[in-house]
Order: C-alpha cells, then structure tokens, then sequence
C-alpha cells in the first residue's frame, strides 16, 4: 500500500472538537430508520417456533395444519436449509443454531418458522405446528459440563489442544495454553501466594433493540436484506453461504443500530426471513421479542476461574498462573482462549501460564459481548491482585504499579508491547481528585485495571467532492456510537473543508467493497485510516485540476489548509484556489473528484484503562450502591471527545450492571427463568452516579493520528473494582458474580457466622 | 519456492514463537526456526512442514511482527531478527 | 380481523382513524396504522419504555395499551416535539449534550423527560434519575442524558423569568 500509515504527530484543526453528531435531528425526532422500521410492499409477517426443552431430540415436526391455515404463505423447517456448508464447520455451526437439526440444543433453539400475511395470523400458525420431543439429559452448568459423568452433548466433539487425542467425546471442544517463563520457579521465589477460585454468570449484551429484518429473494437469486447488525458483509457472505446465493445479488442494508455491542455480529433469524422470503415468494418482516433474545441470541460464557499469584514482600510478582473454564453455549467457541491472551495483560510477569477450557452445554451460542472474554478473567485477577497486596501491606494501586506493563513487557499471548497506556492511567488514578475524598463507614473503595487488543481488519470507503465543495464519505463500518462524527472530522480535517462539509453515510453492500464487521473497537481506528488515505487521493486528483486551472505543472503544485497553491519561479501571481473552486470546474477539468481507498487497517493499538469505584452495601438488604465512579482510559487520540466519554460511560455501566444484577438464571429443567427485562436487571438511571471520565492520549504508532480503539476496554475493570470496593467496605471477598444483594447478603452471613465461631472457640 | 530463496542473498531465517493450540500442531515446539520474508510466505512453509497446523491456519490465525499484530495483511514484509510470534485470530464486540 | 374495532384518535394534535385487531398493543398501531415509527418496541413488557407515549397527557408504555383503549383519546408521541419545524429544547439539549449514542431508547426518553418537565420544572438530578427510571439505555450510562435533562430545565426556566 502506497499509504504511510504510521503516526506524524500532526497538529490538528478539526480532530479533538466536540461537533455535534450528524445523525442527531433523524434520532430525536423518530425520523431515524431501524431494523424493524422498513416496509417493502406484500410484506409478510415471520415469527419463529422455539424449543421447549434445553436437549431434546425432535422426533417429527407437522406443519400440515399451519399451512392450511388462510393466511399462511410459508413454513419452514431445517428441511428448507439444506447444509451447503461444504466442511466449513464455522457456517455449519452458524446454520445448525439458527434452526435446529433433528436435535434442539438450548431453550429458545429455533425449530420452525412461518410467514403470514400479519401477526395474528403467524402467531395461530405456530401454535398449529406439533412438534415431538424426546428429552435428552441436559447440562447448563460449566463445571458440570466438563465433569467425566456428564451428558456428552456432541458425538464429535473430541477435546482439541490436548498432547493425546482424547479417545472419547466430551464436552470439552478445546485446550488453550499462553504463557512464558518457569512458574515452578517463579512460585518458589515468592514469599506469598495467593490461590482463589471465582464463578461469573452468563449475561447478555442487552441492546434495546431487538434483532430485525427485512429480507426479499426473488426467484432468480436476486435478494435484498435490510437488518440491524454491525457487519452487513458478513451477514452478506453468511446468508449467501447459508442459502446457496451468489455474494453479489445478495445486497445487504444495515439500518441504524439499537445497540449491538458484539451481539449484532452473527446471524441468528436472518437466514430464516430470507428462507421463508424465498418459499413465499414475497418480502418477509422479522422481528424478534425481547424474550427470544433473551433465550437464543448473543450471550456472553458464564466461567469458572481458578488464580493463582506469588509475590515478594517487596510487592515483585514472581509468578501467576490462570485456569480458565468458559462455556460457549452448544457450540465450539474461542472464549477461554481469548481470556488465556487477556488475562494478565496488565501486568509484566515474567513467569505465567494461562491454561483455557473452552465447554459446550445446553444454552445459546456464546456472541461477542464488548471485550469477549476480558472482564470475568480481570475479574478473578484484580480481585486476587487486592489479595495480595494486602497479604504483604501494600497499597493496591502501588502494588499494580510496581508490576505494570509497559514498552517492552512480554504480553500473556506472545509479543512485545509497544507503547501502551496502563501505566499513565494508573499513574493518574493516583493522582486524581477521587482517591483523596473522604469515605464514611461502611463504604467502600476499589481500583481495578482492563486490557483489550482492539482490531483493525478489512476496510474501503468512497469519497466524493461535489461540485459545489461538498463532500460524501461512504463507509463499510457500522456507526454504533457516533462514528459518523468521528470520520466526517477525520475528512475534513485532511481535506481542509469544515466538518459540516462532509457527509458521511454508512454504505450498502453492493455500494461498496468489503468491510470486515464493525467489532474489536475499529470502526474509527480503521475506517480513519482509510478516509485519511481516500482524502490524500482525492487531494492528489484536487491538485492535478488545479494545474490544468492555472496552467503550470502539477509539481509545482502544493495543498495547504484547504488551498491549492502554485510555488516556484514565476507563480507568484498566480491565485490560490479553494477545493471549492476547484470543485466547482471538476465538470470542465476531467469530470468528477473523488478519492479511494481499500486497506487492511493492521496493527491496532491496545486499549488499557483503570477504573476507580466508591460505593456503600447496605448490610440490611446486601444491596449495593454506587456512589462515585471514574474511568481512566487511554485513546491514542480522541476524535471526538464527547463520544469517546460516550464509550467509556457506556461500557462502564454495563460492567457495573454485570457485577451486581446481570444474569442468566437456568432452572433445573434446563430452561432460562428470566428472559425479560424485569427479571435480567440492566441498570437504570436511578441505579447510577455520574461517571466520570478520563481520556489519556498515548499516540498509537502504527495509525497516522494515533487513534486506538475506544469501545470496548472499560468493560474490563468494573467487576474487579466493584468487587474490590465491597471487600474494603464489608470485609467480605465476593467470589461470585453478579454480587446481587442476595450473594452478598449470604456471603455477611456466613462471615458474621465465622466470626462468632472463631469468638466463641 | 527456491527461487524466492535464491532471491536473497541472506539468510533470512527467522524464529518463529507458537502460542495457545498452534503448538500443538507443531508436535508441541515452542518456537521454530523457518525462512521467510512475509507473512504469506511464513504461512505456506508452516502448512508444508506442519500439516497438523492446517487446521489452525484455516480457522485464522494473527501474526505478531515486532509487537504490532496482523490479522490480515499477508504481503507484510519480517525484517530480519524481528520478534515474531503466531497467535490465534481473535475477534471483538 | 374479524374482530376489529374502529378507533378514532388523535396523534399529535391530528385527527387519525384506523381498524384495531381487539388484541392489537397501540404500540403496534402507532407504529403500522399511524405511521409513528419513532415509537420504538424494546421489549413489549412494559419495562424498556422506548415505546413511551403520553395518553391524555398521561405517560404510558404503548406496548401495555391496547390499541382499542385509544379511542377517542389523545397520544403524544417524539413526532409532536417538534413544533412550528422547530426542534424543542430537550431534542436540542440531547444532541448538544451527546445524551445519545445508538438512538433507539432515545424517543422514549425524550417523551418521559417533558413529562417531567411539565410537571417539575426544578428537578434535582435525583428527581431526573427517578422519573427516567422506567427508560433503558444501554449505550450512554445515563450520564449524558441526565446533563441534558438539567440544562434543558435551566434554560426553560430562564427563558420563563424573561
């Protein structure tokens, strides 16, 4: 690629304002158009048939009765999906958990689905369909999973990673081990070891918006998909594999998104409207309940944790190891494997091992959720951090410090770290304004530390100057939080025009070349880089015209703030021309300007942040209150800073929502018990304080303004902080989360309890 | 495959670290010496020594150069002596 | 549809009739039957509250509303914030404030926060955080919505005392 893309330190113009988001009047005037909010003429109603039972073996499934019901234009079961995977076992996966195939494996697995001309019709034709189950023995819990007398829920899962092939299936899919040094060693040389085991349960992404599509498949192949999703060429590729369509006369539209935080990253009912769009012959609608959400889309594994970390009584850690236990739902994930690579990221230890367990069971798919993976391995580390620090006297943040990782340190999955920002946002936890207020009895304060890669990946964009200087930048990358500010300044900013000059608009699939998913934190981190480098293009075709303009050869040319300037003997006189003017002849110079660029945005910078929280238990009900919460986290460069605080709020809050209320509750008959919002409490605004924020901009070498992702590391830290907030207000260590009221409650009771034995023996 | 070899006068031999599953497929090796200038050239050589790797290779795979992590770009060029480790591809929310 | 009932209501100020199934939720006749897709379906159980709508000046989950129940009655929905072509001042405080991310609870809170403002046009931040608790967001933390919340009542107070 012709484009440098490391960092220049330029000074900035535009980048680093808060302008106000382009898409703001569409949002708070209901103009803005969601997944369930397109209409196509002769639209059908779809609507799934569910699961049950959490392992069932589906013995018939008759639609005879649905399909005579007036009304009723399509039903389908897996027998209108035949497998074209072809051996790829990701798609086959992705096909098998999108309807099931002769076996339900979760509550909530797809079985059937219909189409009918409107919702009171489609709901009386699932009630129609009959379904036989058999009941297979069922596992939902990690640790039971991997137990030797568990019920194997896959035949072919044959435990991968380990030195032997295992002879018999389990439902252990795969074994992850990171690490470097001699940990043996590393533990005989420390003076104090802590070991501790520590459990989080599943939660869910929790977007307010439920997944939704428009889907229309002509008979010829020809098929338009409008969704909701943060990759609409991969929902594009997917689909198209899926139904045995060609890529190209697939033409996916992502619609504004209503949140998606990893879980608008996979297919789940969008193959099924295009199946069914494709029986009845007309456009089908998809929308789905908050319940099916709940019970089989995108949440995140639920673990088990067992940590083990030596110290010096200098505050030297000698030596850590992880054994993470992670399950992924009813099919093969990288979900331990991930936190094997994250777990101890934020610290410079030179002996580690991280040994992963990657577990299926009987629950949904396990998606992306903000970090994947991360924050339940932070969670047993920070907490065990605290430990130790305290074992030897000393102060937690120090101790981190002491340990920090920095340019150099060895990260868990291999590399050498370049600059990162661990250090600096411990360095100002210290320093800041919070750590010095006063805390009343019974209150509590807690620091703990995040790390996530974030990603670059697959990126094009299409710029185009209209003729009157005004500027459409089309992107591959979803907006998820503000991203169309964010590129429209990178734009202008290389351009040299104003902000409101640009337009940005997110493109469809068959406007545009390839984008990878808006995941890993990159949409502005990569579709950045690439408006950066499409702007330089169009700057170089801005100055070609401008030579014909003035008549002088084009290298005696310069661009400068916005300008077109001739240097040399005899160009003196010669005007400056704005982009504007240059635009304005682009039809007598040569014909529209534009400027490309495709790219693989590598070499992403990672993201590392350190939360502070306050906050009080009450020791009557075990309810937890959050009294103050700051979020330091470094950027690389903010583009715009009220988005960049956006994220780090956002995904604060969601970590807070996971360390005291968030989880799956399965009964013992396998099914989820509370797949709705009053019973899987997400935090309200009653629940939280204002959160502060702290943007630190350490330059990421390999992007041309610095920029590192932003979205997803400070989900990272709060379970650890929280945590470690509620040991220094009760005493009490919580060893699993969420800590709701009732675990908390339990966890004083049983401390009270052994402190009246210890008094009384 | 010899020619791009002969192309270059050095030897340009590079240790190659293994982590999580990929050691595995390498009969349990922690790091492998192997000659290439890219990416895409240290993939194919793997893929002919270690058909055990395949596997890996196809489920994706990142490279990290020096410190700075590559999901996609084969055509990146390894300076020599660089600090290269294979990693899986990781994903994001 | 043969149990359909004909419902004459006002959205907005205007005058809209349709034939409501008797199981119909007026969140889904809002939004199929009056063309008001800024009534959003978050969860259809009344504890999101993106659907939020004013019935009679009272605030409601429209998804927790038959459609029936409409009947000769009055909704408001985020349509009828704007008036005159003019943004009210919560839509401007919203977007100055950066109070929204994805956008799709955004409706719903902005519906909830006049209601609050029409009847407390002094709230404390806990007053805000307690009347927006019945609203979903997932994307902001609540922090940004809060701030424009509070700006917004200061400026309507001191465009009141001029």
């Amino acid at each position: 690629m012709a484009h440098d893309n490391s960092y220049t330190g330029q000074k900035f113009e535009v980048v680093g304002n808060r302008f106000l988001r382009p898409d703001g009047i569409d949002k708070v005037t209901g103009k803005a158009r969601y997944g369930a909010d397109a209409n196509a003429p002769g639209q059908l109603v779809g609507l799934v048939l569910r699961s049950p039972h959490a392992h069932a073996k589906i013995k018939k499934i008759d639609t005879s009765k649905a399909e005579k019901l007036p009304g009723v234009k399509a039903v389908i079961t897996s027998d209108d999906l035949p497998d074209l995977t072809g051996g790829n076992a990701g798609n086959a996966h992705i096909l098998e958990n999108c309807m099931a195939r002769g076996r339900a494996l979760y509550d909530g697995h797809a079985v059937a689905a219909v189409a009918a001309v409107d919702r009171q019709t489609a709901r009386q034709a699932l009630k129609l369909i009959k379904v036989s189950y058999q009941k297979l023995p069922h596992v939902t819990d990690v640790d039971e999973a991997m137990a030797p007398d568990a019920p194997v829920i896959h035949d072919w899962c044959f435990t991968a990673g380990l030195e032997e092939k295992p002879t018999k299936p389990s439902n252990i899919a795969n074994r992850t081990q990171m690490g470097h040094g001699d940990v043996d060693a590393g533990f005989a040389a420390a003076d104090v070891i802590i070991e501790k085991s520590y459990k989080t349960e599943q939660t869910h992404q929790g977007y307010i918006e439920p997944h939704a599509c428009l889907a229309s498949v002509n008979p010829d192949g020809t098929s338009e998909l409008w969704v909701t999703t943060q990759g609409p060429f991969s929902y594009r590729s997917v689909c198209a594999a899926l139904l045995g369509l060609d890529i190209a006369k697939l033409k996916v539209t992502s619609s504004e998104i209503g949140g998606g935080f990893g879980g608008k990253t996979h297919v789940w009912t969008e193959p099924l409207a295009l199946a069914l769009s494709r029986k009845a012959n007309r456009p089908v609608k998809l929308v789905m309940t908050r319940d099916e959400v709940f019970r089989a889309t995108g949440p995140t594994a639920s673990t088990s944790v067992d940590v083990k970390i030596g110290a010096t009584r200098k505050g030297k850690i000698t030596a850590a190891t992880l054994e993470l236990r992670y399950q992924g739902g009813a099919f093969p994930g990288p979900w331990a494997m991930l936190a094997c690579m994250t777990g101890f990221a934020c610290y410079n230890i030179e002996n580690q091992r991280s040994v992963g367990w990657d577990v299926i069971v009987n629950r949904p798919k396990v998606a992306a959720y903000r970090a994947p993976s991360a924050p339940m391995a932070a969670y047993a580390v920070e907490s065990t951090m605290d430990l130790v620090a305290d074992a030897i006297g000393m102060d937690a943040v120090d101790f981190r410090l002491k340990n920090v990782a920095k340019e150099g340190t060895q990260a868990p999955y291999g590399p050498i770290y370049g600059p990162i920002g661990i250090e600096a946002a411990l360095k100002a936890v210290k320093k800041h304004p919070h750590m010095k207020s006063r805390l009343k009895k019974g209150q509590g304060r807690g620091v703990a530390c995040g790390f996530w890669f974030n990603i670059g990946g697959q990126t094009c964009v299409d710029l185009n100057i209209g003729t009157d200087g005004t500027v459409n930048l089309a992107v591959g990358t979803v907006d998820v939080g503000g991203a169309r500010s964010s590129l429209a300044m990178i734009a202008a900013e290389e351009l040299g025009v104003g902000y409101d000059d640009v337009k940005v608009h997110v493109a469809d699939t068959s406007s545009l070349g390839h984008n990878d998913t808006t995941e890993g934190s990159r949409g502005t981190f990569s579709s950045g880089m690439a408006a950066i480098f499409a702007a330089r293009d169009a700057i170089e075709v801005l100055k070609g015209r401008a030579a014909k303009m003035l008549d002088v050869p084009v290298e005696d040319i310069v661009w400068e703030h916005g300008e077109a300037r001739a240097t040399g003997k005899g160009h003196g006189n010669l005007p400056k021309l704005s982009l504007k003017e240059i635009a304005a002849k682009s039809p007598n110079t040569g014909g529209p300007i534009a400027g490309h660029n495709e790219v693989v945005a590598d070499g992403a910078g990672m993201g590392f942040a350190a939360h502070i929280c306050d906050l009080e238990v009450d020791q009557e009900t075990g309810h937890t209150e959050i009294l103050r919460y700051t979020v330091v986290q470094d950027a690389g460069k903010a583009i715009n800073p009220d988005y960049v605080e956006g994220q780090f709020q956002g995904a604060a809050a969601q970590g807070i929502g996971w360390a005291l209320n968030e989880e799956y509750i399965y009964g013992k008959d396998g099914r989820l018990q509370n797949p709705g919002f009053l019973d899987y409490r997400i935090p309200v605004c009653s629940d939280l304080p204002f959160i502060d924020t702290k943007i630190l901009e350490i330059p990421n070498p390999t992007h041309p303004y610095g920029i590192r992702g932003v979205g997803e590391t400070s989900i990272v830290p709060p379970l650890g902080a929280i945590g470690n907030a509620i040991a220094n207000a009760t005493g009490v260590r919580m060893n699993h989360v969420p800590m709701s009221p009732v675990r908390v409650l339990d966890a004083l009771d049983q401390a009270a309890q052994y402190e009246e034995q210890v008094s009384a023996g | 495959m010899h020619s791009t070899r002969q192309r270059n006068t050095k030897n340009r031999s590079v240790q190659v670290s293994l982590n999580g599953a990929l050691r595995s497929g390498a009969g349990g090796a922690a790091s492998i010496d192997i000659e290439a200038a890219t990416i895409a050239e240290l993939l194919t050589k793997l893929a002919e020594r270690y058909p055990d790797m395949s596997t890996h290779l196809e489920k994706g795979i990142a490279v990290a150069i020096n410190g700075t992590v590559y999901r996609d770009d084969w055509t990146q060029k390894i300076p020599q002596g660089a600090e290269v480790f294979l990693m899986p591809r990781i994903e994001g929310g | 549809m043969s149990d359909a009932v004909l419902v004459s209501t006002k959205v907005n100020g205007d005058v809209v009739e349709f034939a409501c199934p008797t199981d119909e939720v007026l969140m889904d006749s809002l939004r199929d039957r009056a063309g008001m897709n800024g009534v959003k379906e978050g969860c259809g159980t009344g504890d999101c509250g993106a659907c939020s709508v004013t019935l009679d000046g009272q605030l409601v989950c429209s998804c927790l509303v038959l459609g029936v129940e409409a009947n000769g009655r009055e909704i408001g929905t985020v349509e009828g914030l704007t008036e005159d072509g003019k943004l009210h001042p919560l839509q401007e405080k919203f977007i100055e404030h950066a109070a929204l991310q994805c956008g799709i609870c955004t409706p719903g809170f902005l519906v909830a926060a006049k209601a609050l403002l029409d009847n407390n046009a002094n709230p404390t931040e806990t007053e805000i955080r307690y009347a927006l608790a019945g609203n979903l967001c997932r994307c902001t933390g609540y922090d940004k919505i809060v701030r424009a919340v509070q700006a917004t009542a200061k400026d309507l107070r001191k465009s009141k005392k001029r």
